[in-house]
């Protein structure tokens, strides 16, 4: 128990981990057997790479030490920008680069206003929450504009691949980019600096780490995430709507702090954020599988959230007292 | 006359108005131990930040190794060998010892534009050697910071600095919050950085923790040097009246 106690000082992500065990075994259990079957499992891991993407931008970004409430109109935003650039006649390749430049440069806005006012990005992305909203809605004329067939690379993005179909492009995109994001954190210098400028602030300035810049990049990968994840969707559903990821702002939140990510900063890792993003999707479909009232989903998911950050907190607390160990 | 290491000439600082620093003039000479002291307000924290690259003076020189220097940033300064460890601001404590040791300054196996992999078996191994020669055996560089005691973070802070090759030493209040063992051992290792031919400058609000590792002692008041004697040529009692 010491032991398993110590090594979440390192991986904060074990207490979401426990969770999303006990959470399969129980609902395996009480749907005789459907939860875990293919059919089920290929439902889920379709759209679990649009949660999943927001999750790890979210959670990178809470490890500098910032917010992104933003996340949900980005969403929005960037689809909407390449679906009207679609339907103008716009080749693919730039539609689509044009709408992540678009969640890029919101995401840059954001950095540097968070940055360089010193305000809360708590108040910076909650102004960009709307302002990015409504932008999606007023280019889109209030109707999603009605794209020319075969515009989308579907092939690319959305279409079932691998044995049986189990899988969806999205996910292998999905797989890449939490691979790339978890190298990026845990092996590279940016990745030390990020965990630097968010764990403790003074100390990384005093180092010389370029914090501002660290941060506004954390604020810039985020938004991107964020938007591709929206891209993904709208290629899946078929139809740009303005008012996709309503709400999604605050389930990125929780998927990251139920994979073990700190509100302060400094604590946290990308596979933590999946875990969170997973669990999310599989309470979501859970319920319905036995049989549950759906309307239940937001109690169970806001009832995991309070839990997961005491016994985190716990955890960390628990973990902390037990002092290393020195030779003298 | 040895040449001094570091010069300051006519130093002044502005803070919206606060005069905080008023002409400062100081030699320190290579392989002294400087006790830096005053109250607080006094101006020794405004001259730390311009020696460390934090702040930038509003007017006058630093003259390092005769040669005067600009630091744009603490980067700047940590080239050329001036490393500031604070009382408890230079550890990152929700990262390990190995990541601490090479904030900022990460051994890379390739980058690109700065960015790059970090070597990771070296921090760990380089970090355990840095952490021995200072006397401190931690069992692994894995170890987060914020586990660690007050005074073996400072040891860590200490050993960071001597890894890399740094001239210059600023302590700046490494004794506050600590315990008087710990205490003690930080002591120590200001005492050994003379033998390891380091120049440091070391700040206290107390006088006997001065008295007993410095060399000389430079007291401010109000943003002015009111007092610079030998250890030897002054006493307690002589600091306190100047402030």
């Amino acid at each position: 128990m010491k032991k398993f106690i110590k090594i979440y000082l390192e991986k904060p992500e074990l207490a979401g981990l426990v969770f999303l065990i006990i959470l399969t075994i129980v609902f395996q259990v009480q749907s005789d057997g459907i939860f875990l079957n293919s059919r089920n499992l290929q439902g889920i891991l379709g759209i679990l790479p649009e949660m999943g993407l927001v999750a790890i931008g979210v959670t990178l970004l809470m490890i500098s030490g910032e917010f992104d409430l933003s996340v949900g109109s980005v969403f929005a935003l960037t689809p909407m920008v390449m679906a009207v650039l679609l339907a103008d006649g716009t080749p693919f390749v730039f539609a689509f680069g044009a709408g992540l430049l678009a969640a890029m440069a919101v995401g840059f806005v954001n950095g540097m206003l968070t940055v360089r006012f010193n305000i809360p990005s708590f108040i910076t992305t909650l102004g960009m929450l709307f302002v990015a909203r409504s932008i999606t809605v007023v280019i889109s004329g209030g109707f999603p504009p009605a794209l020319p067939p075969g515009a989308m690379p579907k092939w690319l993005f959305t279409s079932f691949v691998g044995p049986g179909g189990m899988f969806r492009m999205s996910f292998l995109w999905f797989v890449l980019v939490a691979v790339l994001m978890t190298f990026l954190m845990s092996r590279t210098n940016f990745g030390n600096w990020v965990r630097a400028t968010g764990g403790f602030l003074p100390a990384a300035k005093s180092m010389g780490i370029p914090t501002a810049r660290v941060k506004v990049a954390s604020f810039m990968i985020c938004s991107v995430l964020a938007g591709f994840a929206g891209t993904i969707q709208v290629m899946r559903l078929g139809a740009p709507l303005p008012s996709i990821g309503e709400g999604m702002e605050l389930q990125a939140v929780a998927a990251a702090v139920i994979g073990g990510t700190a509100l302060t900063g400094g604590i946290g890792t990308i596979l933590g954020g999946i875990i969170g993003a997973v669990l999310i999707r599989v309470i979501d479909n859970g319920l319905v599988l036995v049989q549950f009232d759906a309307n239940w989903f937001k109690m169970a998911l806001g009832g995991l959230t309070i839990l997961a950050v005491i016994v985190n907190a716990w955890l960390r607390r628990k973990a902390k007292s037990i002092k290393v160990e020195t030779d003298k | 006359m040895t040449e001094p290491i570091i010069q300051v000439k006519n130093l002044h600082k502005w803070y919206s108005g606060v005069h905080a620093l008023k002409g400062v003039s100081l030699d320190i000479l290579p392989n002294e131990t400087l006790g830096l002291v005053g109250d607080n307000g006094a101006g020794k924290s405004t001259l730390i930040a311009l020696l460390s690259g934090t702040e930038q003076p509003s007017e006058g020189e630093i003259i390092m190794e005769g040669r005067p220097v600009r630091f744009k940033g603490p980067r700047d300064a940590m080239n050329e060998g001036i490393e500031t460890i604070y009382q408890y601001n230079s550890m990152v404590p929700t990262m390990s010892i190995a990541r601490n040791m090479f904030i900022g300054r990460e051994p890379l196996k390739f980058s690109f534009m700065g960015i790059g992999v970090m070597d990771g078996k070296k921090m760990a191994t380089e970090s355990v050697k840095a952490i021995a020669d200072v006397d401190l055996h931690l069992r692994s560089p894995n170890a987060l910071v914020g586990e660690l005691s007050g005074g073996q973070r400072q040891g860590v802070a200490i050993a960071r600095s001597m890894y890399f090759k740094s001239k210059v030493m600023i302590l700046d209040e490494p004794t506050n919050h600590l315990g008087v063992k710990e205490t003690e051992k930080v002591i120590g290792f200001v005492r050994s950085l003379k033998g390891l031919g380091i120049t440091s400058v070391f700040i206290s609000h107390n006088m006997h923790q001065v008295f007993a590792c410095c060399d000389r002692i430079v007291a401010m008041d109000r943003g002015e040097l009111v007092l610079d004697k030998r250890i030897e040529e002054t006493s307690i009692e002589e600091v306190h009246k100047v402030l």
